[in-house]
């Protein structure tokens, strides 16, 4: 364990924590653009931050300690994501626990207290969208897990960081079948993971629609901003994972120099500024998705992963 | 052309093929079915007219390019004709299993047929033949999509999936099938996609709507 792990591991940690906000506000930005508005600026989800920080802690009567730790168990699985995933560097601290499986289990854990914080509330709507939310998940998770076990079929291990080591040394491997369904898989999942276009829609509060919104109905003030925070780190960390995964060009070593950290944070944040870019210009000309629709786009999503582990164990040679 | 590039056109042919298969089932709309048809009779001529190129043999070669020309192009143009007579609201599959358990049927067909053709591909594993798992994958989704479709036209496409995947599988495993018999298969599927077109037609003029159900009563 080198010093220059550590700073790596810390600009990484850095580097999610302050620019998921600036994420949110990137997409929003994009979105208005697109609308002919003006929009608030890139910097407004900060400030939307800064205001809820500063208000009164209110619990809803009847609500139990589930309801108080969600925001808390929500952010630090986010926050764990953020160091475990390989962003900035491939040989960060955590390394050894960058196990998709390990990855996978956080990130459910996650849903997992922000589903039950739901129930807790007694709310008609807190019940609805945490039942819509477990139906999402419950297909999310495994294609996520199939998608990236296709891509780790052929370096033979489940590390991310050695799967990102493998797509440097072989760029051909993903430009295979495989790769190919795998991404379509992987980009399907992780729209319905962050609740976007067309599985969710952020923007709107309408009760017949509203999947994550509903769960946070009851949260006010910094609770709900550490809710808002964690999700924002949520699709910073997959949108990133995604991008390694399959451009992984720019990412620092196993033994990063300084200058090196700082190329993987400069490219991290082009890589993904450019994937939220297309995936909020994507999203303006699109549609919500009925919810009685929404595990026929999953179930084919798993299928398609399902088929990159087929085609991953039989075509390589 | 180089053996890898030889591999990464068969492979990408043989799985856009499966792909195509996929979509089937999941699309409603009857006129994507029939242009996700198409593109699946594209890879498919893809595969004689790789190997044909790759192994200098011009018969190969000449029956890529019949097979493209009709199951590319014409037998899609006849089924998009016997769609375009159907009133604009029955253009749509009406499929007796939900598309949610139906892709997760696909799922399982396809990892049967790479299981029961294991020893196939054992006996010699070349570049072609590593694809013909995939090839009869197609095969029982064209079944599973005429068992569960009860329009005449998505029962069409059923069977032109069950075809393209045999006739995939004849190019995959063998070193090139003998034209005569290429050129009979091809004109058998043509006359069915005809008859299918006609009987859509004459159904429709009876019961007003192109469902296979509604042949319940014998009569003279």
């Amino acid at each position: 364990m080198t010093v220059m792990a550590v700073v790596a591991g810390g600009a990484q940690l850095l580097t999610v924590t302050v620019g998921a906000p600036l994420l949110i506000g990137l997409m929003r930005q994009v979105r208005a653009a697109w609308e002919g508005r003006g929009g608030g600026g890139i910097l407004q989800p900060w400030r939307d931050l800064r205001k809820q920080l500063g208000k009164q802690q209110i619990i809803p009567r009847g609500t139990t300690v589930v309801f108080t730790a969600a925001p808390l168990i929500v952010a630090a699985t986010s926050i764990l994501l953020a160091a475990i995933v390989p962003i900035v560097a491939t040989g960060s601290p955590l390394d050894p626990v960058a196990d998709l499986f390990a990855v996978v289990g956080v990130l459910f854990l996650g849903t997992v207290a922000l589903t039950l914080a739901g129930i807790d509330t007694g709310t008609a709507f807190g019940g609805m969208g945490a039942s819509r939310e477990i139906t999402i998940a419950a297909l999310v998770e495994p294609t996520i897990l199939l998608a990236v076990f296709a891509l780790s079929i052929p370096t033979g291990s489940a590390n991310l960081g050695a799967l990102m080591a493998t797509t440097l040394s072989d760029p051909g491997s993903v430009a295979s079948l495989t790769g190919v369904l795998a991404f379509v898989a992987l980009v399907l999942v992780i729209i319905a993971e962050a609740g976007r276009l067309p599985v969710d829609n952020p923007a709107t509060h309408l009760e017949l629609t509203m999947v994550h919104e509903a769960m946070v109905l009851e949260y006010a003030g910094p609770r709900l901003a550490l809710m808002e925070w964690a999700s924002a780190m949520r699709l910073t960390v997959l949108l990133a994972l995604l991008a390694n995964l399959f451009l992984p060009w720019g990412i620092a070593a196993d033994a990063p120099t300084l200058l090196q950290v700082l190329t993987g944070v400069g490219a991290i944040t082009v890589k993904v500024a450019v994937l939220a870019t297309a995936l909020a210009t994507m999203e303006v000309f699109m549609a919500k998705l009925r919810l009685f629709r929404v595990p026929e786009l999953l179930a084919g999503s798993f299928l398609l992963g399902l088929l990159a582990v087929t085609s991953a164990n039989f075509f390589t040679r | 052309m180089a053996p890898s590039t030889f591999a990464l056109i068969i492979d990408f042919a043989s799985g856009g093929m499966l792909l195509a298969a996929v979509l089937v089932v999941w699309r409603r709309a009857l006129r994507s079915i029939v242009t996700l048809l198409a593109c699946q009779g594209l890879a498919l001529a893809a595969i004689p007219i790789a190997a044909g190129a790759y192994l200098g043999d011009t018969a190969l070669l000449l029956v890529g390019v019949a097979v493209l020309a009709l199951r590319a192009v014409m037998l899609p143009w006849l089924l998009r004709r016997a769609l375009a007579a159907e009133p604009p609201g029955r253009r749509d599959a009406t499929p007796l299993m939900n598309t949610a358990s139906s892709l997760l049927m696909v799922a399982m067909l396809t990892l049967v047929a790479f299981a029961v053709t294991r020893p196939l591909t054992a006996l010699q594993s070349t570049t072609l033949t590593d694809a013909v798992p995939t090839a009869f994958a197609v095969i029982l989704i064209g079944l599973f999509v005429m068992v569960t479709r009860r329009h005449a036209v998505s029962q069409a496409a059923g069977f032109l999936l069950l075809d393209n995947g045999i006739a995939a599988t004849a190019f995959l495993l063998t070193d090139g099938v003998p034209m005569i018999v290429e050129l009979g298969v091809s004109l058998d599927v043509l006359f069915a996609v005809i008859v299918i077109g006609i009987l859509t037609g004459r159904l429709r003029r009876l019961f007003g709507a192109a469902d296979l159900d509604e042949l319940q009563e014998l009569r003279d």
